[in-house]
């Protein structure tokens, strides 16, 4: 950033400060919980119980990736038949009918991003319950991806509503939505607040000195 | 509890940083973990008012009229967004039907109109009643709007249509692509902003 050397990067914890995560203010001297004299918010030096909150949607997420993936998501009626899909086998007629782009956009979407963002999760917090130091910026930097494609799983949720809502006609042609998009949609919804539970400052907490951890897991406990 | 107005903490990782001023259309970024730590606001909260208009506008047309029609041996069907919620929910899936309603409508909506109430006041520097409580909810509806990815969602579905009948575009498909684009430019506002817009601490208040 400068060629200048870096002086040594210090901690809040550590200084007594307390950053408000809603304002940006930075307070010296707050007691944990306190609320933040300008916006309100309730401060922290971590999120409360980051850890367990975490694996709780994380457990919560995993159980339900079964049904989501083998369950049926769409039923489709017509004058052939009843059809009745799973995400995968949408994947699989998409490239099978040559539409490869579309099975691919489909496949990473629904089965490849929440799969991933399960496993990273789990990793995050492991890592972050050890207090390990290991890879610290690959793991921050992992974790800002996964806030950034999570949402992108939804696909397969809003493809069903508006198929069922735009076939309707019937004799011909009905499709109507499977129990699996429920999982589905569940799924999606709980690696989102998994990952909004989150604390990415606990990646980094192994680098503070033993005294600033000490006094960080007093203030844990007071609460 | 004492305020330390030039003291920035990273988000990301905990560290302590010296703030400093930015110039226009610089962001910081925190040497250690890179998470953003500020960015100047410059003018775009001048910007941002009437864009929310434009999106409110949008938004109106996008749920008002049909996203598609399909056309199969000489009948058709068609659908908006609300009438996919409300199939949904008559096939016994209103958890899911919620989840959509809430995901490209209610939350993104609710966003459109909190900002409006917020900026529109403060043109004229003043706070508007529920000032703390909107800007918090602004904060918490932001990872939920989901309006873009549904958008992706319509284009899927009418390629995925397109071989078993005819497909004709709504004039609600053209509303919510031109509101994905404006709503990421509206969303791009930090709320952080309004904290640092008008409101310097108030001294002597004490929590």
């Amino acid at each position: 950033m400068s060629d200048v050397e870096a002086p040594p990067i210090e901690n809040a914890g550590a200084l007594g400060l307390r950053g408000c995560h809603h304002c940006g203010m930075t307070w010296q001297g707050a007691a944990e919980g306190e609320p933040c004299a300008r916006c309100g918010t309730r401060l922290h030096a971590r999120k409360p119980d980051s850890i367990n909150r975490t694996w709780a949607y994380l457990i919560a997420a995993a159980i339900l990736y079964l049904p989501a993936n083998l369950l049926p998501v769409m039923i489709t009626k017509s004058l052939l038949g009843t059809q009745q899909d799973t995400i995968l086998s949408g994947v699989i007629y998409f490239w099978v009918s040559g539409a490869y782009g579309l099975a691919a956009l489909i496949f990473v979407a629904s089965f490849l991003v929440p799969l991933f963002k399960l496993s990273a999760l789990i990793l995050l917090n492991v890592t972050a319950q050890r207090r390990s130091d290991w890879r610290q910026l690959e793991r921050a930097k992992l974790y800002r991806i996964l806030e950034v494609i999570g949402r992108w799983s939804m696909l397969d949720v809003f493809v069903v509503a508006l198929l069922a809502g735009l076939v309707r006609i019937q004799g011909f042609a009905e499709i109507t939505a499977g129990i699996g998009i429920a999982a589905f949609g569940a799924v999606v919804v709980l690696t989102m607040l998994a990952s909004l539970s989150f604390d990415p400052r606990l990646t980094w907490d192994s680098r503070l000195d033993p005294a600033a951890t000490e006094d960080l897991k007093t203030g844990h406990e007071s609460t | 509890m004492k305020e330390v107005p030039d003291a920035i903490v990273c988000e990301g990782c905990d560290a302590v940083y010296r703030r400093v001023r930015l110039r226009r259309r610089e962001v910081s970024h925190c040497p250690r973990c890179s998470t953003e730590l500020d960015r100047h606001a410059g003018d775009q909260s001048a910007r941002v008012l009437p864009l929310t208009v434009a999106c409110l506008i949008l938004f109106a047309i996008a749920n008002l009229f049909p996203i598609v029609e399909i056309e199969l041996q000489g009948l058709s069907s068609e659908t908006t967004l609300v009438g996919a919620v409300v199939a949904l929910t008559t096939e016994g899936m209103s958890p899911v039907a919620l989840l959509v309603l809430a995901t490209t409508l209610l939350f993104p909506l609710l966003q459109l109109c909190i900002l409006f109430y917020l900026l529109v006041p403060m043109r004229y520097e003043r706070r508007p009643a529920g000032f703390e409580l909107l800007v918090n909810a602004l904060v918490a509806l932001r990872p939920w709007g989901m309006v873009e990815v549904f958008l992706l969602g319509v284009l899927v579905a009418i390629i995925k249509l397109s071989s078993m009948a005819q497909v004709i575009a709504g004039p609600a498909l053209w509303a919510f692509m031109g509101l994905t684009v404006l709503l990421t430019a509206v969303l791009s506002f930090n709320p952080r902003t309004f904290w640092e817009m008008a409101f310097e601490p108030r001294p002597g208040q004490e929590a």
